[in-house]
């Protein structure tokens, strides 16, 4: 595997193989020095052009706990803000010696753009509306640590919230399915992509009507500036019909897991703490993520060489 | 007196008729069309068509204001390559063609580049700003006769009812650039499922139909004449029909790419895809097609929008729209359009140089006397396109890697020879 850009790309095979290896990471993260050489001598730089704590704190930790080397591209003081262009700031650090890039952009589509101009590997950290294919990856990990279940036949998740506007959504809906699970997604129409029938997924727009029929409820992050655009009339009138209030928490089947991939907006999509709710696995999202960004890492750059030793 | 030129052995066609014959061209007119003539220069047809030469309702040609992308004389060369005998220059400059001043300029710049008629339209708004309307009076007397704010639909109805209302006086044709602006925020692609995917902001018809049909309602109650630009979607075929079946006096055009390129192209994420108004479905493109073929559209315009290496490779949302089409336009057309050749060269050359207005030296039947204003082309050479080889200044071609057929073999403006055997005279 070259890039991770999408979950699309990676497939069954590819999505099942960074689980398992996910588990020997989670192992090494438990030791007492939890690092190994195995991508000593490669450098991951993190270009981010978006704002990002956890996503990008965790790649750089998980280079760090397998040997990389890292570097970290701030675009308000690069040369970006001097005019140059993405593609000269992508071959002006391929050129200093990078193996990978680890990519956030407002853009979609950057990732694919950027892989054209440079020999190093493209991890999609988020890109627009589009992909988070990493995220999704963390996502099924707890999945299936919480219930011990090595595929989705069967379960019933549901994405509730801003799916239009949401990479975390559309990486979710391709892995979710892809193993198997019945997604459906809750929102209302307005914040549903124009035509979602080619997409292997039920459509409810009321919360109510399902709460108490899913095995998985993954709540989105609703932006205020949803509003502005109309797309809902009042993030009270939202939060009423689709956040998440203790009395829906009550209607929750008692086993069912709830999920967010942060940051929360309380009060909006969140009327509760998370944890007052007893499967709430919104913590365990971001312990995983190290150990699935040490297995993205290890399976891009880590080509013939061990896990094992220490380092 | 100049050297005669006779092109030898090609097919005339012309309205009523379709013959073997050669054209012999003296000065800058054609003198006689008949067999075995003899001229000083002779240029070889054998196997190629000779028609009038193609007219492009819609160049972008970037001067003033955007000379890194196109100049005059490179987008007229790219012209004259592409079988082009006049371009009419979109307004869409910097500062931008409301002036005479402007228009004069543009005029005198394709003089100056001497390769092809450059036809300056003229804006329907001051700047383009869809506020107040543009001297268009002023324009009108100072040769213009398309005016149009293309770029940007004039979005307030009261405003093109007015604009309508004063161009009737005047005798000239708004050309409309239809897309009402509300629905079309931040859009990159067509609304469709692909743009679900790929989850980003949909371009959806209806932003197009919606203008095409109220601009047609204000051509029925003004009695003006509208051209309508680039038309890409199957309601507006169907609503441009019902309009002329209404006997209203509205034209329109469509693009090679919109006949041949789908909004799949997009998940390749090449900004060179990108184009207003974008790529549509295959259903769209067979409801073009069907258009073309009885009439309801009459002319392909190049939508020509060369933009430099450097805009093209921003991402998806901030690249601009447009892509090249003056040297492509023939071979895409009698690829995909799906129309016999005497209907590619009435949709290229007579009815737009009737659009245009320049049909007293465009557009005219291969006959003695008239401008030589010629295109010769093979229409069965397959050829492949190299963007580095573009006469334009711009490489921002779709067509890479797709073979095109039909080629220009030479091109004749006012009896000169600007392309010979596929290669630009100057």
């Amino acid at each position: 595997m070259k890039h991770l850009r999408s979950i699309d790309e990676l497939g069954l095979d590819g999505l099942t193989g960074l689980l398992q290896l996910t588990d020997h990471m989670a192992e090494i993260n438990q030791r007492p020095v939890p690092k190994v050489p195995a991508l000593r001598g490669r450098t991951v730089a993190s270009l981010f052009f978006e704002d990002s704590t956890r996503t990008r704190l965790s790649f750089e930790t998980a280079a760090k706990r397998l040997s990389a080397d890292t570097m970290t591209f701030n675009v308000s003081t690069s040369s970006v803000n001097k005019g140059e262009s993405l593609r000269d700031t992508v071959a002006t650090i391929t050129d200093m010696g990078v193996d990978a890039f680890v990519v956030r952009h407002k853009s979609v589509g950057i990732p694919w753009q950027i892989s054209q101009w440079t020999t190093a590997s493209i991890i999609n950290a988020g890109d627009g509306a589009h992909q988070h294919p990493t995220q999704a990856l963390v996502d099924c990990y707890t999945i299936r640590e919480a219930t011990h279940a090595q595929n989705f036949s069967g379960m019933k998740i549901a994405i509730v919230g801003d799916i239009k506007h949401s990479r975390v959504a559309r990486s979710n809906i391709q892995a979710f399915t892809l193993l198997g699970a019945n997604v459906v997604l809750v929102a209302p129409p307005t914040l549903l992509p124009p035509d979602v029938s080619h997409w292997p997924v039920s459509v409810s727009h009321k919360l109510d009507e399902i709460i108490d029929k899913v095995d998985v409820l993954y709540m989105l992050r609703l932006q205020s500036e949803r509003m502005a655009q109309g797309h809902v009339p009042t993030l009270r009138e939202y939060s009423e019909q689709y956040g998440l209030t203790q009395k829906r928490v009550l209607a929750l089947k008692s086993d069912a897991i709830v999920m967010h991939p942060g940051p929360m907006n309380r009060g909006v999509e969140m009327q509760i703490d998370p944890s007052d709710v007893k499967n709430s696995l919104i913590h365990r999202q971001v312990a995983n993520g190290v150990s699935v960004r040490m297995a993205v890492l290890f399976e891009l750059l880590g080509s013939g060489s061990s896990l094992g030793g220490q380092a | 007196m100049s050297k005669s030129i006779v092109i030898k052995g090609g097919t005339v066609i012309n309205r009523s008729s379709q013959e073997v014959a050669d054209v012999k061209i003296e000065n800058d007119c054609v003198v006689e069309v008949g067999k075995n003539l003899k001229g000083d220069i002779q240029l070889d047809a054998s196997g190629c068509i000779v028609s009038s030469g193609f007219v492009d309702l819609h160049a972008h040609l970037r001067e003033p204001g955007k000379e890194e992308a196109e100049t005059i004389e490179t987008g007229s060369r790219a012209g004259a390559l592409g079988g082009y005998t006049a371009l009419v220059a979109m307004p869409n400059t910097d500062p931008p063609q409301d002036s005479v001043a402007v228009i004069d300029f543009v005029r005198e710049q394709g003089k100056r580049a001497g390769l092809v008629d450059v036809v300056p339209s003229g804006c329907i708004t001051l700047g383009r700003q869809g506020e107040s309307l543009a001297p268009m009076a002023e324009l009108a007397n100072a040769g213009v006769t398309l005016f149009t704010d293309d770029g940007n639909g004039v979005q307030d109805a009261a405003l093109m009812r007015r604009a309508l209302e004063y161009a009737k006086g005047l005798g000239i044709t708004l050309a409309q650039h239809c897309e009402v602006a509300e629905l079309t925020k931040g859009a990159v692609m067509n609304e469709c499922s692909c743009c679900t995917d790929l989850g980003l902001p949909g371009w959806p018809s209806i932003a197009e139909e919606l203008m095409v049909f109220r601009d047609i309602e204000l051509v029925r109650i003004t009695g003006a004449s509208m051209h309508f630009l680039h038309l890409s979607t199957m309601r507006s075929v169907e609503l441009v029909r019902a309009a002329k079946r209404d006997g209203l006096a509205i034209t329109a055009e469509v693009t090679p790419h919109h006949l041949s390129l789908t909004q799949e192209l997009l998940s390749s994420y090449n900004p060179v895809f990108k184009v207003n108004p974008p790529l549509r479905s295959i259903d769209d493109i067979r409801a073009l097609k069907a258009g073309l073929l009885d009439g309801t559209i009459d002319a392909i315009a190049t939508d020509h929008a060369p933009h430099p290496r450097r805009d093209k490779e921003m991402s998806l949302d901030m690249a601009p729209p447009g892509m090249l089409g003056l040297e492509t336009a023939l071979g895409v057309v009698l690829a995909e359009g799906g129309c016999e050749i005497r209907d590619v060269v009435a949709l290229m050359s007579w009815n737009p140089a009737k659009i245009a207005r320049i049909d007293a030296e465009h557009g005219r039947d291969v006959v003695a006397g008239i401008k030589a204003n010629l295109c010769v082309f093979d229409p069965q050479l397959t050829w492949s396109v190299d963007p580095e080889r573009l006469a334009s200044k711009s490489i921002n071609t779709p067509y890479v890697g797709r073979t095109l057929r039909g080629r220009v073999r030479h091109t004749m403006f006012k009896g000169t020879a600007t392309v010979i055997d596929g290669q630009a005279q100057k």
